[in-house]
């Protein structure tokens, strides 16, 4: 038995009259419908370039705007002469003109062969259906659409809209349920001639005639009406992109498409020689084939959606600028921010990555330099360390290291000396992890060979900075992990709160830390608070720091039982 | 967003309010007069522009064209055109401003090159710009054009496999009228001014290196454009005045209306619209343009732009730029990344594919 062909073209007529060539040659009736609006002498020469096959017919032409009547009724047509003038032909298929065969035509004869009875239609109740762009589902078979899509799109919208407000809906023909597939189906001559041959077919027809995109729902939803056997798949590979444009093949998806296994795709680029050339070709390869299985090749363009529509999280460049509102992927990955841990332990970095197998840099945002981790003066991605092009934009700074340093996790020191420009942006991102010792930015001061003088008023301009970004951070939107500690506090029991986070980042390394760094000595710490105050200033945020006496002995004490969770 | 999240907006880093429709309007009329002043300059500059070979009749319908100002580029132009007739452009537009090293006789007898020449200021007319508006306006009308320097070569996703036909096919059906390109400055492994190159050879082989993560952007919102700054120049020369540091985005490719003209170099353009190719969740397709100036040749050129004083708005203030530049630099860090082709630049971000498949 036969398979035979319904071309619809409109565009690049020479690579159309060669896929219908190869066809005919093989065996299988090509019925060709030319959209109206081509020109004319284009028609003629395709017509003049097939005259040779006997197998071949032009159906009359019809002005086939998308989403318009004119596709099905042009469909309509070559279906009855394909039925008519060929009488073998079993399974009819539709195709486009940029469609291209995958595998051998004699392939797919078999293949249909073997299942004489099965219609591939993809055919889906709109309840269903998840594909459509636009919102008009259901809407489509109940409203009236006698403007232009393309041409009228205004005038398109009010009138639904019109409708919409005047609640006027259509009366389905009876007994249709609405269904809605791709327009490239394969139908047995029994469906096919029943569809077209069926007594009500006039008032289907007039139905139709007002149905947005007619040619995605005429065949789909009658062939529910006469067919015993519909297999809900379309045999033509055909991916669409999020604004539900169909995606076009290259050259360079030779092996994209061989891997799909499908027997027809489309769209394909008129000008991708080495695809017509190598599917097209005598002795196109036929091996072991498998069942066509377009699944295989979803991952791709999947991935091209996201990219397209989310894009990569923690990227700014040229043709990606997330807003400044945005909140989730600020930056591309988690990163840890310390304030007066530097300040409070020796060599706190080292130690850092270290335990946690992180780069730890040391202050990112020191007035003088970028301090990089061992003091590099270029970092991922060619950074650089001077303070005036990080300052220049910070925000764009800090997202550039954390993206060029993907896959490791960068670590930073902060404090009140530091550029604060940069504090709000890192409040409000979740990837960050920011832990704070408050008043801890006195202990340098406390250990300085300065004037008291200028100890003093350093003391009170840093305690200013730091209340600053203390409020920023409790403010109540920030989207950051946040932990503060005083400093007396946390000179208390400073191991329970090292645990947690280097706890936090790496999870993976659950164990208890061995290695502590070392604090720094505070031996009349109290008194130098004492003596700040004296002079009129007034440390809060350090916490409760006995004047006179010892500090409390961190080695001392039992520090609490670490639960592992 | 919640009313709450807006009350406290300092801390999240919102931006700043929106302006009013009236002065939204106000500037859209202000940009539409300055559009209108750009394109009558453009017509009254033309009679700058002597003809030298005008073979634009050739021009066929959808043909992709390539516009251009050259001044002394010999050396370079060779593999600049054959890059771009590879990549698929169908004929170039080129004005030549007064080169003396034999750039025009190099240019004239090419069967798809139509060529102009001129002696006037390159700075008076815009850099060049007013030319460009008015060869865009009278032959680039329905086309997509490209519009580079000598020293650009412009690559983009599938570059290698799908030539500019099915780029333009792709923004076509996506409905964008403009596809950026950042500048990608490409350095030499030693000093500046360091060996020699051929012409016709490829400039990659002699500029390897780029940087590929320290660029910055921030939004115009008049002109509704990123500007993007950063690169090897901005570390290297600006970096006590990182304002000052080269713009890096352009908007290579267009498909050209008469109205539209060039505001700034082909950084940005008028109707403003046309300069949102950037996506504020997603990516859109985009190119890069690799950067050649640092060839040998540069020492030489650097000083002679130096005492011409044709580039820059204000050159005296750029003394400083060219002296850092005369004095040979290395460029290259130990964290430079070698050009290993367009997947690369996508996968370090510097481009995308946007939804292209």
């Amino acid at each position: 038995m036969s398979l035979g062909f319904v071309m619809l073209c409109h565009t690049a007529l020479d690579r159309a009259a060669q896929v219908a060539r190869h066809w005919a040659e093989r065996g299988c009736p090509v019925v060709i419908h030319v959209d109206k609006s081509t020109p004319a002498d284009r028609y003629e020469g395709m017509r003049a370039a097939l005259a040779d096959l006997e197998n071949i017919r032009f159906s009359p032409r019809h002005v086939c705007e998308w989403g318009t009547w004119g596709i099905v009724a042009a469909t309509q047509e070559a279906s009855a002469i394909m039925l008519r003038d060929f009488a073998d032909v079993r399974h009819v298929c539709l195709v486009s003109g940029s469609c291209l065969p995958l595998r051998p035509v004699g392939e797919l004869r078999d293949w249909l062969d073997a299942r004489p009875r099965t219609d591939f239609i993809e055919s889906v109740t709109t309840a269903d259906v998840g594909w459509t762009v636009g919102g008009l589902n259901a809407e489509r078979f109940t409203l009236r659409f006698p403007f232009s899509w393309r041409k009228n799109r205004m005038l398109f919208d009010l009138y639904v809209e019109a409708q919409r407000r005047m609640r006027v809906r259509r009366k389905l023909p009876a007994g249709l349920v609405p269904h809605l597939g791709s327009q490239w189906w394969c139908l047995t001559r029994q469906t096919l001639s029943a569809i077209l041959e069926s007594p009500d077919r006039a008032e289907y027809d007039r139905y139709f005639h007002r149905v947005w995109i007619p040619d995605e729902s005429y065949f789909q939803s009658l062939v529910r009406m006469v067919s015993a056997n519909v297999e809900s798949r379309s045999l033509t590979l055909s991916k669409f992109d999020y604004q539900g444009k169909p995606h076009v093949f290259y050259d360079d998806h030779l092996q994209l498409l061989r891997r799909s296994d499908c027997f027809i795709a489309r769209k394909i680029w008129p000008h991708a020689d080495k695809l017509y050339g190598t599917f097209l070709h005598p002795d196109a390869a036929s091996q072991p084939r498998a069942e066509p299985n377009p699944g295989k090749i979803d991952r791709l363009f999947a991935r091209a959606v996201e990219r397209r529509t989310a894009g990569r999280a923690g990227l700014y460049m040229q043709s990606r600028f997330p807003n400044r509102e945005w909140v989730n992927g600020r930056t591309a990955a988690p990163y840890s921010v310390f304030e007066g841990f530097a300040e409070l332990f020796e060599g706190f970095d080292t130690w850092l990555s270290k335990v946690a197998g992180t780069r730890a840099h040391g202050h990112l945002f020191a007035p003088e330099r970028v301090e990089f981790a061992g003091g590099a003066q270029f970092y991922n991605g060619s950074l650089c360390d001077s303070a005036s092009l990080r300052d220049y934009n910070p925000r764009g700074f800090l997202t550039s290291l954390i993206w060029n340093t993907r896959g490791e996790r960068q670590c930073f020191q902060f404090g009140p000396r530091d550029s604060q420009k940069i504090a709000p942006f890192i409040a409000g991102d979740p990837h960050a992890q920011i832990s704070v010792i408050t008043g801890a930015f006195a202990v340098p001061l406390f250990q300085s060979n300065r004037n008291f003088g200028e100890i003093r008023a350093e003391a009170a301009r840093l305690q200013r900075i730091e209340s600053e970004f203390l409020t920023i951070l409790r403010a109540p939107e920030v989207k950051a992990r946040v932990r503060i500690w005083k400093l007396a506090e946390f000179v208390e029991s400073p191991m329970e709160p090292l645990q947690m986070i280097v706890d936090e980042i790496s999870p993976r390394s659950l164990r208890r830390l061995t290695e502590v760094p070392r604090l720094t000595n505070l031996t009349g710490f109290g008194q130098f608070l004492q003596n700040l105050r004296n002079q009129g200033m007034k440390p809060e945020l350090m916490g409760d720091f006995p004047v006179g006496g010892d500090l409390p002995n961190p080695g001392g004490r039992r520090p609490r039982p670490y639960l592992v969770k | 967003m919640t009313a709450g999240r807006s009350a406290t907006a300092c801390a999240t880093d919102a931006p700043p309010p929106p302006e009013t429709g009236a002065a939204n309007l106000w500037q859209a009329w202000r940009l539409r007069i300055r559009r209108r002043a750009l394109i009558a300059r453009a017509i009254r500059k033309r009679r700058e522009l002597r003809r030298l070979t005008d073979r634009t009749a050739a021009i066929g319908k959808g043909a992709i064209l390539c516009a251009m100002v050259v001044r002394n580029e010999a050396a370079r132009l060779p593999y600049f055109l054959d890059h771009h007739r590879r990549l698929g452009v169908d004929h170039f537009l080129i004005v030549d401003n007064a080169s003396h090293d034999g750039t025009a006789a190099l240019l004239r007898d090419q069967p798809d090159i139509s060529l102009w020449s001129t002696a006037a200021s390159y700075r008076r007319s815009r850099f060049g710009l007013d030319w460009l508006n008015w060869i865009l306006l009278r032959h680039g009308h329905g086309h997509w054009c490209l519009v580079l320097d000598a020293d650009e070569l412009l690559v983009y996703p599938y570059h290698d496999t799908r030539p500019l036909p099915a780029l333009t096919g792709w923004l076509d059906s996506q409905g964008l009228p403009a596809m950026p390109a950042m500048m990608l400055e490409l350095y030499p492994e030693g000093r500046l001014g360091e060996g020699s190159y051929r012409p016709g050879e490829d400039p990659t082989a002699l500029l390897p290196w780029f940087d590929s993560g320290n660029y910055v952007a921030q939004i115009q919102p008049r002109l509704q454009s990123l500007w993007i700054q950063g690169g090897p120049r901005a570390r290297a020369f600006f970096a006590d005045e990182p304002r000052r540091a080269p713009t890096l985005n352009k908007l290579p490719l267009v498909k050209w209306h008469w109205r539209y003209a060039w505001l700034n170099s082909t950084h940005s353009l008028l109707p403003a619209r046309l300069n949102r190719v950037w996506d504020d969740a997603g990516e859109r397709t985009s190119g890069v343009l690799l950067h050649t100036k640092f060839l040998p040749e540069v020492l030489e050129k650097s000083a002679e732009e130096k005492t011409r004083r044709q580039h820059f708005a204000d050159p005296a203030r750029f003394g400083p730029y060219y002296d850092g530049l005369l004095s040979a630099p290395v460029l290259k860090c130990p964290q430079s990344q070698r050009y290993r082709g367009w997947r690369q630049l996508e996968a370090l971000g510097l481009m995308s594919r946007g939804g292209w498949i």
